[in-house]
C-alpha cells in the first residue's frame, strides 16, 4: 500500500524482497525463504548466538543493545517455558519502517523469530503488531497458515526434532505498549503499565518465563545473517554497527520514503542526497535524527555517521531510524509543543514525574506558544524536564524530557520571540485557532 | 485464539478489538460477555479497554476518520487536513455527523510518517494527501455509507 522508493546508494538486505511478492510463501521460498532456518537447526544454540553476537546486529527499536548478546542473556535451564516475542507495536512519531517489512515481507519476520527462538530454546513465539495495522495483521494471520500448511512450524521442524509455535497477536493503539515490559502486559491481557527493572524480561518475562524480546526490523535482518555469515554483515555497517538499517525520511524533504543505507551513512548526505534536499527554495532548520523522543540536531550538526555511536557523540541519539526533516518556515515552539503533547498523551500515569510533568510541560509551552508565556518559563520548561530524566520506571519520561530540553538550548533565541505576549512569529493566522485545537 | 496462551486473560486486548469492529463500539452487554468467556470481572475488562485509545464504550459512526497532526503530518499539513475535515463535516473532535456516517477523530502518529500527511478511515491508510484529495476521498465514503 505505502509507495515504495529506491536510491543508488541502498543496500537491500531487510529490504531485498519489497516489492516482489514474498507475502506468498512460495515465492517466499523461491527467494531463500527458509533456508536460514533450516541452516540454524543444523548448528547449535550458542553457535546461532555467537553468529548473531559477531555480526554486530543492535536492537533496531531504538536501544541499540546487541542483540546476540541479548539472546545469550537466557538461561539455558528454566523451570518456566520461555518465549520470542516480536516487537511490532511501532509507534514512535516519524517511524515506519516495520510497516513496510510486514506488508512485505512477513515471513523474514516470522522466519527471525524462529531461529531466535531456536537459539534460546523457545518453543512459542509471538508476533505482537500494532492495532492501527489490522492490514498487516490479516497479511500474517495469512503468513502463519501458510507456515503451518507447509509444515514449517509445530512438531519437529524440518525432522530436526524441534519443537516451535508461532503466533501472532494484535494491539489496540498504545504507544506505551511499545516499551517491552508494557509490551508483555498488554499480551498478558492487561493495562500496558511498565514492569520494575530487574528482574529483566530474560530472566522473568510473558506469564514469567525468560523471555526474548526483538524489534520486528532486528529480527527480519537475522535469516540474512544466518545465510551471508556475520563477518559479510558486519563489513556492511561501521565498527560495533554491523549492518544495514532502514530509515524513514519524513518532514520537509524532496523525497521522502523508507530507504535502507548502510550503518554510519553520512546524516548530511541522506538529507541533501538520498532525500533530495530541502524543496521551494527553503533552508533545513532543524533534523530530528531517531524518532520524535531523540533530541534535536542542527544545520552545523549534521555532518555525521548515521550508526549508534557516532550519533550518540553528537548529542543525540540514533532511536528508531525516523529523520524528521524541518525547514526555516517552521516555528520550534510549535514543534515543541506538538511533541510533547504525544508523551502526555501517551503517559500511562504510572510514575508521578512522567505523568505530571508531560502535563506540565503540554501546559506551558500550549500558553508559551499562544504568546502568554514569561521569561521565567523558558527555564522552567528545561527545569521540568531536566528532573524528569532517569526519575521514571520506562523511557517514556526520558522519551518526552530528552527533546524538549535540546529544543530549549539550541532554540533559546526562538522561544525568547515568543515573550512578552506576541504571538508565535511563524503564525500569520489562526494562530489561536491552532492552540485551540491543540488544547483537547 | 485463547488456545494460543497460557492465560485466557490473553485474548482479551484482540477480542476486545475485533467485538467492537462488529457493532462499532463496546456496548455493556459486549463486555459482560467476553469477561464470562474469559472467566475475568467485567470490571477487570472495563480496566483494561479504557487504556487503550482505540476501544470504545461509545457508539461512532459508520466512518471513523482519524487524522494524524503529529509531527511528520504536521509538517506537511496535517492540522489544515483536520481543520478541513472538521468544516467540511460539520463536527469536532471525537464528534459523530447527525446522519451517524463519520466521527472525526485528532488521532497521533499512525505510522504513515514518509507519506504524510495521512489518515485513516476505520483501518484504511490514505497518505500523501491534499485537502481536494481529502474531498475526494471523504466524498467517496459518505456516497457508501447513504446508499
Amino acid at each position: 500500500m505505502a509507495d515504495l522508493v529506491s536510491h543508488p546508494d541502498e543496500v537491500k538486505v531487510v529490504s531485498k524482497r519489497f516489492g516482489m511478492g514474498a507475502t506468498n510463501i512460495d515465492r517466499y521460498l523461491e527467494l531463500d525463504g527458509y533456508k536460514a532456518l533450516q541452516k540454524a537447526l543444523g548448528m547449535t544454540p550458542d553457535a546461532v548466538i555467537n553468529e548473531v553476537k559477531n555480526s554486530g546486529l543492535r536492537g533496531r527499536g531504538g536501544a541499540g543493545f546487541s542483540t546476540g548478546m541479548k539472546w545469550s542473556f537466557v538461561p539455558k535451564q528454566s523451570t518456566k517455558p520461555k518465549y520470542v516475542l516480536c516487537n511490532g507495536d511501532e509507534s514512535e512519531p516519524g517511524t515506519c519502517k516495520d510497516r513496510l517489512i510486514f506488508e512485505h515481507d512477513p515471513h523474514s519476520v516470522i522466519e527471525g523469530a524462529m531461529i531466535a527462538a531456536y537459539a534460546v530454546g523457545a518453543h512459542a513465539a509471538y508476533i505482537y503488531i500494532r492495532g492501527e495495522y489490522r492490514y498487516l495483521s490479516v497479511i500474517m494471520q495469512k503468513a502463519l497458515k501458510d507456515l503451518y500448511a507447509k509444515g514449517f512450524a509445530g512438531k519437529n521442524i524440518f525432522g530436526r526434532g524441534y519443537d516451535l509455535e508461532v503466533y501472532w497477536h494484535g494491539g489496540a493503539g498504545a504507544y506505551e505498549v511499545g516499551e517491552e515490559s508494557a509490551l508483555m502486559e498488554s499480551l498478558e491481557g492487561k493495562r500496558g503499565i511498565p514492569r520494575i527493572k530487574p528482574p529483566f524480561p530474560a530472566v522473568v518475562g510473558l506469564w514469567g518465563g525468560p523471555t526474548v524480546i526483538n524489534n520486528a526490523e532486528t529480527l527480519a535482518s537475522v535469516p540474512a545473517i544466518m545465510l551471508g555469515g556475520a563477518e559479510w554483515y558486519a563489513n556492511l555497517g561501521t565498527s560495533k554497527n554491523g549492518g544495514t538499517r532502514l530509515f524513514c525520511l519524513s518532514g520537509n524533504l524532496a523525497k521522502c520514503g523508507v530507504y535502507e543505507l548502510p550503518m554510519g551513512y553520512n546524516l548530511k548526505k541522506m538529507i541533501y542526497d538520498v532525500g533530495g534536499g530541502i524543496p521551494n527554495g527553503r533552508k533545513l532548520k532543524a533534523v530530528v535524527p531517531g524518532g520524535s523522543s531523540v533530541p534535536v540536531l542542527l544545520p552545523e550538526e549534521i555532518d555525521i555517521a548515521m550508526d549508534f555511536d557516532s550519533v550518540a557523540k553528537a548529542g543525540s541519539m540514533l532511536g528508531s531510524g525516523g529523520l524528521v526533516v524541518l525547514d526555516d518556515t517552521n516555528c520550534i515552539v510549535k514543534f515543541a509543543l506538538r511533541t510533547i503533547k504525544f508523551y502526555q498523551h501517551e503517559s500511562c500515569g504510572w510514575c508521578i514525574p512522567c505523568r505530571e510533568g508531560t502535563d506540565w510541560l503540554k501546559k506551558t509551552l500550549t500558553r508559551f506558544h499562544a504568546g502568554a508565556g514569561v521569561n521565567k518559563d523558558i527555564d522552567n520548561i528545561q527545569y521540568l524536564a531536566e528532573n524528569m530524566l532517569g526519575r521514571t520506571f520506562c523511557p517514556l519520561g526520558d522519551a518526552a524530557a530528552m527533546p524538549t530540553i535540546a529544543f530549549v538550548k539550541k532554540f533559546r533565541k526562538e522561544f525568547e520571540d515568543h515573550l512578552n505576549g506576541r504571538p508565535c512569529p511563524y503564525e500569520k493566522e489562526g494562530a489561536a485557532e491552532l492552540v485551540a485545537a491543540l488544547a483537547h | 485464539m485463547v488456545t494460543h496462551y497460557p492465560t485466557k486473560r490473553s485474548a482479551l486486548v484482540p477480542t476486545l478489538l475485533y467485538a467492537q469492529d462488529e457493532v462499532g463500539y463496546l456496548s455493556d452487554e459486549a463486555i459482560a460477555e467476553i469477561a464470562a468467556r474469559l472467566d475475568l470481572t467485567e470490571l477487570d475488562v472495563r480496566n483494561v479497554l479504557s487504556y487503550y485509545s482505540m476501544l470504545t464504550t461509545k457508539p461512532r459512526g459508520k466512518y471513523n476518520v482519524q487524522v494524524c497532526t503529529n509531527i511528520a503530518c504536521m509538517l506537511k499539513g496535517g492540522e489544515e487536513l483536520l481543520h478541513h475535515c472538521a468544516k467540511k463535516l460539520g463536527i469536532g473532535h471525537k464528534q459523530t455527523t447527525p446522519d451517524g456516517v463519520f466521527t472525526l477523530e485528532e488521532v497521533e502518529c499512525i505510522g504513515a510518517c514518509s507519506w504524510a500527511p495521512a489518515i485513516q478511515v476505520n483501518y484504511d491508510f490514505h497518505e500523501n494527501l491534499t485537502p481536494e484529495k481529502l474531498d475526494q476521498v471523504l466524498d467517496g465514503y459518505k456516497k457508501k455509507g447513504t446508499q
